[in-house]
């Protein structure tokens, strides 16, 4: 409901006929806290006018704004293009200079983009394959470029950031323990749950041991710990990257004659690819005490006999077919994060976009690289 | 330029905004104790403060941003504390900010950043509300064609300008500006304060606006209120300021740009 108040401020219109002109007698407030009465109070002069002349008389406008001058204008001129003469009078002063201000004219609306939606669909599907393929060729660039800074950070150690290496691996790596441990725990003891069930209708509930050690070093524990990496620091490596980007502070770097290569990405790569490998020992380590807690619960298998057991199964290639991969993912997650980073443009919108697609492309190419480190490894027989 | 002989005197006239015994402070420091400020309706208010005096926090605490720990501000004459959400709604409606960086909603057009208010507030056809986002656009001196660029994709001046068309929007009664000519070039300044004038005079606002810029100071302004110890040092005509002997105010209005302002003035 409109409060009285405003609504004895609203705007009106008296008509007032003679033969050859109509006398629209405007009063109230003619502002934008009335917009939508405005509008129509206008449409509704436009059928008034039934006369050759159409006399405006703003004498009893208490307010007028850009709005109201505009909408006025507007009317006055499409009275015009149909013939008939629209003036003007008895406006104050301020209101001649705001209606010569916004005094109307056509603004050309901008040409509608002519598209068929099988087109559409088509510039799509090869944006997207050529997007894909710009990605791989960029990524194999990067990669190039963080391995020429690496070394040259090694030709001459005194450059080499340590503060910030240390600094980064305790972001990507120690913090993420606690959560990349219990997640490992959880999903070790969900696996050995369910193998047991499975199991024991063969009797062969002590093969549990088996099923999880292998399951959990050589693919769980590097592909769990890999995703949440890729969640946890794939993110945050874009987004610093990119708002740093936002902000000009990587220009800035560059024109102090710092190489942001070195100073923003090899510390952040290092770091992931030093702290991956440990974080998967740590989740391949818990899984398997998820594990052996279940198997002692569920099925009876106490501590010692999932130990025993557990050394006749799984040997060191066991073990380590986990932790090679480890590195590896860890260079696949930061580099898509720093080059979705560097690929942050000006709006808050578009670094939103890049983190998402930075997570979703470093999960996405960890798990094709898993599928190809097993394929490798059944070829090599390791 | 508005002859400044026939205002009536201060105590007679109708405060836009009036803030009475403001303190603001963040943890352990005090940013401002004590502080009054009126604005009277229909005048363009220079405010002025050395950095880091509270310049800022002053317009956020009247915007209500920056909660305060006593004192009172009063808006059209009403008390913003004692406001139900509805009635603080209409009178956020009535004023329109200018942020010093700006602003702009990043992920929309400079026409659809003008738009936000309108479209949130006012019952409008979309031709009409096109209309006058372009009308907007144009008053504060843009480029037709700049409507449709994101403002990543314009220069310092040109936020600015495009921030100003949103402030205006919704034709607000008073207008916060916070160093709009910052960062402008002199002629491109010159032009802003003339547009501000213009509007002023035109659909008579209240303008609060804080500035460095000594030209604005001169030319636009009625009246100079200046910031500092946490409080209004003085407020009052250039003239009053120019005559103060408070030693922060005769070193900002003595000094060499002040002198080279003051010429060009003359």
């Amino acid at each position: 409901m409109v409060a009285q108040g405003t609504l004895a401020y609203g705007p009106t219109i008296r008509i007032e006929r003679t033969r050859e002109e109509v006398r629209a007698l405007l009063g109230g407030r003619w502002t934008a806290d009335q917009a939508a009465m405005v509008e129509t109070l206008a449409a509704d002069l436009a059928v008034e006018a039934d006369r050759p002349r159409m006399i405006l008389d703003l004498a009893g406008v208490t307010r007028l704004d850009t709005l109201g001058a505009w909408v006025l204008d507007r009317t006055r001129h499409d009275l015009g293009a149909k013939g008939l003469g629209a003036d003007f009078v008895n406006p104050s002063p301020e209101q001649r200079i705001l209606l010569e201000e916004v005094a109307y004219r056509g603004f050309q609306p901008p040409a509608e983009k002519r598209s068929s939606r099988l087109m559409d669909f088509f510039v799509d599907v090869g944006q997207s394959m050529a997007g894909a393929w710009r990605d791989l060729v960029f990524g194999v660039a990067f990669l190039g470029e963080v391995v020429s800074a690496f070394l040259r950070v090694m030709a001459r150690p005194k450059r080499f950031r340590g503060t910030s290496l240390v600094n980064q691996l305790e972001q990507v790596a120690f913090r993420g323990v606690p959560i990349i441990v219990l997640i490992s725990f959880l999903v070790g003891c969900i696996v050995a749950q369910q193998g047991i069930f499975q199991l024991q209708r063969f009797g062969a509930v002590a093969l549990v041991v088996d099923l999880t050690s292998i399951l959990v070093m050589r693919e769980l524990g590097v592909l769990l710990t890999s995703i949440m990496v890729a969640g946890r620091s794939g993110s945050a490596f874009t987004a610093e990257i990119g708002s740093m980007k936002m902000r000009e502070e990587i220009d800035a770097l560059k024109v102090m004659g710092l190489d942001p290569m070195e100073v923003l990405i090899v510390p952040r790569i290092l770091a992931l690819v030093i702290g991956l490998p440990l974080l998967t020992f740590l989740a391949g380590m818990a899984a398997l005490m998820g594990s052996a807690i279940t198997a002692w619960l569920y099925g009876g298998v106490s501590i010692e006999v999932f130990l025993a057991r557990l050394q006749s199964v799984a040997a060191i290639n066991t073990f380590l077919v986990g932790l090679i991969k480890a590195p590896f993912m860890a260079l696949v997650i930061g580099i898509i994060a720093c080059i979705e980073g560097f690929r942050v443009a000006g709006s808050a919108e578009s670094l939103g976009c890049h983190v998402t697609s930075s997570v979703v492309k470093a999960i996405f190419m960890v798990i094709v690289l898993d599928g190809l480190f097993a394929i490798f490894f059944a070829v090599i027989r390791f | 330029m508005l002859d400044r002989t026939t205002q009536p005197p201060d105590k007679d006239r109708e405060a836009a905004i009036r803030v009475r015994d403001l303190e603001v402070g963040f943890g352990e420091r005090t940013i401002m104790k004590g502080l009054s400020l009126d604005v009277y309706r229909g005048e363009i208010l220079g405010f002025v403060g050395a950095s880091g005096q509270g310049k800022s926090v002053l317009t956020r605490a009247i915007l209500g941003l920056v909660p305060k720990r006593a004192g009172t501000i009063e808006v059209f004459g009403e008390d913003l504390d004692q406001l139900s959400a509805p009635s603080r709604r209409s009178i956020e409606r009535r004023w329109g900010v200018l942020f010093q960086q700006g602003a702009l909603f990043s992920a929309l057009t400079v026409k659809q950043n003008v738009q936000v208010p309108m479209r949130e507030y006012l019952g409008l056809s979309d031709r009409l509300l096109d209309e006058l986002a372009m009308l907007k656009i144009e008053m504060v001196g843009l480029k037709p064609d700049a409507a449709d660029n994101l403002p990543s994709e314009l220069s310092g001046g040109m936020i600015k300008r495009a921030a100003l068309a949103r402030a205006l929007a919704l034709d607000p009664e008073i207008l916060f500006l916070d160093e709009p000519t910052s960062g402008l070039d002199p002629i491109g300044a010159g032009d802003f304060d003339d547009l501000i004038a213009t509007l002023q005079r035109t659909l008579g606002l209240t303008v609060f606006m804080v500035t460095h810029d000594l030209d604005s100071l001169y030319t636009v302004c009625d009246r100079i209120a200046a910031l500092g110890e946490g409080r209004v040092l003085a407020a009052g005509t250039i003239e009053a300021m120019l005559a103060s002997d408070h030693p922060w105010l005769r070193s900002y209005f003595h000094g060499k740009r002040a002198r080279a302002a003051m010429a060009g003035e003359a």
